[in-house]
């Protein structure tokens, strides 16, 4: 039968491509989840964006097989911009999470319990540049202009900062930034958000058309929150509140899990060559200049470490605190309305962590770390 | 002695090949000649972005003060030259980076994979549908709603939802894997166009066919297999094509939404932030997606290609 026939072949063909299809999927995101040796403790960390160098201190840690020194079998999980690490890790999912303390005191507020048990980056990296010639020093100078932000949380630091020089939101025009730097570059924002590690770096990438050569660092002027003393705390490591306490086999991996990240945080701040190159090797696309400066910058968060690489200090975290309580945004609301649980940040982990890596003879403060010298090249590469 | 109903059904359908053979017109083939159309499709909006490009006014065209033609800098606009020099440069300067039109290929294939899993599932649950709502009038009372309530769902919201749900998952060895989420989503775009499609193709008989076949005592699923199924065709083409443009587009918005890697939505993530300092490259993943859309719905079109015989004329739904 000649129906039957045709029938049966387009239904072959499509089961034919489906099965194609699946094994080339399954074959391409197959990862080693867990070593032969099966004697390490799997442990899984959320990042809060894609592999880059913002994370070099895990990758490096992973690559120099600090991680494994410990015990553990560490696998990093990617984030993107739909995913919120705190909330996956309060879900249990992860073991681990990255993220910024005022995006995560929200969330503890809304009932995730989870604890800041290491704070990697002691400074913050918000920073809103503008060309020389709007005149904009400092958040007072702010008012009457055309001022990007991310939003999603990127935001308080500068609304801080502004509402500090009694800048009101409505005196403003607030504009929604894009991950890319063109409304910037083109005028339609005057003092756009940038980190220290990858839009300014992005600003300096870039050919100005008037020169010829690429923008200079003398051409912009930075608003920098840890100078105007509105900077909150960022990058930190978060671990489920509940588990450390009942699990005693997991509050003891949270120390080796700090310890063994610390060093690979040492591994970047001072081979940040390396310290890039592992991190494209795990799959970043970042120019190479680009993922080179970004390394160099977020050691510098770190290092020079006031009370030891981790530490959480607890005037800084106060600060933060005091700002998510009393910081409005435009529609009025404050990160969080109540005190934080004692539960929101511990030093028991962390101090453990370094108490050992000194034993060890590890410099946990880097007090001689000097940043290197990176020249960005057009477009990153 | 009466005609089965196979008989039946096989002159009919001799009957409309031949009616189409009587048709076709001698000439260029149609389907170079569209193919020509579509090419030259493609240079007029070549030359429509350079013309722009450079008569139109730098600041672009602004009414009320709402931008309703983009700027022409090199910025905002790059010359197509640049996007086509900048895909054979290497992704970045490290020594072992890939140039970046294999890279974009790589993930073009990534993506297609995805969506094609998507589109297998979305097509089988559309279908299941459809033939579910065919079958009983009250099913097709209780679902459609539902059915047409699900696209308004904001999908992409859910995106990293799905992708948590999946985690949660254990089946023995079996573990969930975030690239399934991103087909899932696909899959949740795709089913829509077919379902309807199907429903509307499989009703499409006319009335006295399906009395006749009613009249042979012939049963629901002989009715299906010959009457209905055949006669949905031209509806159902469409509506696959229409899928899987859908799942392309769901795969590479989920994969933004959950930073998959591997994918061209990963690529757009990471490259965005290029485009001040090296224009030319965010770009390419865009010609990606849309190279994946092109070949998705012409490995669709292929399945007209099998079921040449029960085409009489598609419907646009």
């Amino acid at each position: 039968m000649k129906h039957r026939i045709t029938w049966l072949g387009t239904v072959g063909a499509i089961t034919a491509v489906g099965a194609l299809v699946l094994s080339g999927c399954s074959t391409a995101s197959d990862t080693p989840s867990t070593d032969a040796a099966g004697e390490l403790t799997p442990i899984t960390l959320q990042l809060q964006w894609v592999a880059q160098a913002q994370f070099a201190g895990y990758y490096a840690a992973v690559d120099q097989g600090f991680y494994e020194e410990e015990g553990l079998d560490v696998t990093i999980v990617e984030g993107g911009p739909d995913i919120v690490p705190q909330d996956v890790l309060a879900a249990g999912d992860v073991d681990y999470a990255i993220s910024w303390v005022p995006k995560v005191l929200g969330s503890i507020e809304q009932g995730a319990n989870i604890t800041n048990v290491a704070q990697i980056f002691e400074r913050s990296a918000t920073t809103q540049i503008s060309f020389k010639d709007k005149g904009i020093e400092t958040a007072a100078d702010l008012a009457g202009k055309n001022v990007g932000s991310w939003g999603f949380g990127n935001e308080w630091e500068l609304f801080a900062g502004m509402q500090q020089a009694d800048v009101a939101l409505d005196d403003i025009s607030l504009i929604q930034q894009a991950f890319d730097m063109n409304a910037f570059l083109s005028g339609d924002i005057d003092a756009a958000q940038a980190m220290t590690y990858n839009e300014y770096a992005q600003v300096l990438e870039t050919v100005n058309e008037e020169t010829g050569e690429l923008y200079q660092p003398d051409e912009l002027n930075v608003i920098d929150w840890n100078d105007e003393g509105t900077a909150m705390l960022q990058d930190a490591i978060w671990a489920n509140a509940d588990q450390l306490e009942s699990d005693e086999d997991y509050a003891a991996n949270t120390v080796k899990f700090i310890k063994a990240s610390i060093k690979g945080w040492i591994y970047a701040g001072t081979n940040p060559e390396e310290a890039a190159g592992i991190v494209t090797a795990a799959g970043s696309s970042l120019g190479q200049s680009h993922q080179l400066w970004m390394t160099n910058e977020v050691s510098k968060l770190i290092f020079p470490s006031t009370n030891g690489v981790g530490l959480i200090d607890d005037a800084a975290w106060a600060n933060t605190v005091d700002i998510a309580l009393n910081t409005k945004n435009e529609t009025g609301a404050t990160i969080i309305t109540t005190e934080p649980p004692a539960t929101a940040y511990s030093n028991e982990y962390v101090q453990q962590a370094l108490d050992e890596l000194e034993a060890d003879g590890v410099d946990v403060m880097g007090a001689d770390w000097t940043p290197t010298e990176v020249t960005l090249n057009e477009g990153g590469n | 002695m009466p005609a089965t109903s196979e008989q039946i059904a096989q002159q009919t359908a001799e009957q409309i090949a031949s009616a189409r053979a009587a048709r076709r017109r001698p000439g260029v083939h149609p389907r170079l000649r569209g193919g020509l159309f579509g090419l030259a499709g493609l240079a007029l909006l070549a030359l429509v972005w350079e013309f722009y490009k450079t008569f139109g006014p730098a600041d672009g065209v602004i009414l009320n003060g709402v931008t309703v033609l983009p700027r022409t800098t090199d910025l905002a606009m790059p010359h197509l030259a640049v996007m086509a020099e900048r895909l054979v440069e290497p992704v970045t300067g490290a020594a072992s980076a890939l140039p970046l039109w294999a890279a974009v290929l790589q993930g073009s294939l990534f993506t297609l994979g995805i969506a094609a899993v998507g589109w297998l599932v979305g097509v089988t649950v559309g279908l299941a549908l459809a033939l579910l709502m065919q079958r009983f009038r009250l099913a097709e009372s209780a679902i459609l709603p539902w059915i047409i309530l699900s696209q308004t769902v904001p999908l992409i919201a859910i995106a990293p939802l799905v992708r948590r749900w999946g985690a949660q998952l254990q089946l023995g060895e079996f573990t969930w894997e975030s690239w399934m989420s991103v087909a899932l989503i696909a899959s949740y775009l795709a089913f829509f166009p077919v379902s309807i499609g199907a429903l509307r193709g499989l009703g499409s008989p006319d009335a006295n066919h399906v009395d006749l076949m009613r009249c042979y005592a012939v049963g629901w699923w002989k009715t299906l297999w010959r009457l209905r199924l055949p006669a949905s065709v031209g509806y159902l083409l469409p509506a696959l094509r229409l899928a899987a443009v859908s799942a392309v587009v769901g795969s590479v918005v989920a994969e933004v939404s959950i930073g998959l890697r591997g994918g061209i939505g990963r690529l757009i993530v990471e490259y965005a932030g290029a485009a001040g300092g090296d224009p030319g490259k965010p770009w390419a993943p865009i010609f990606g997606s849309i190279l994946v859309g092109l070949v998705a719905a012409g490995l669709v079109g292929l399945i007209g290609l099998f079921l040449r015989r029960f085409r009489r004329g598609e419907v646009s739904i």
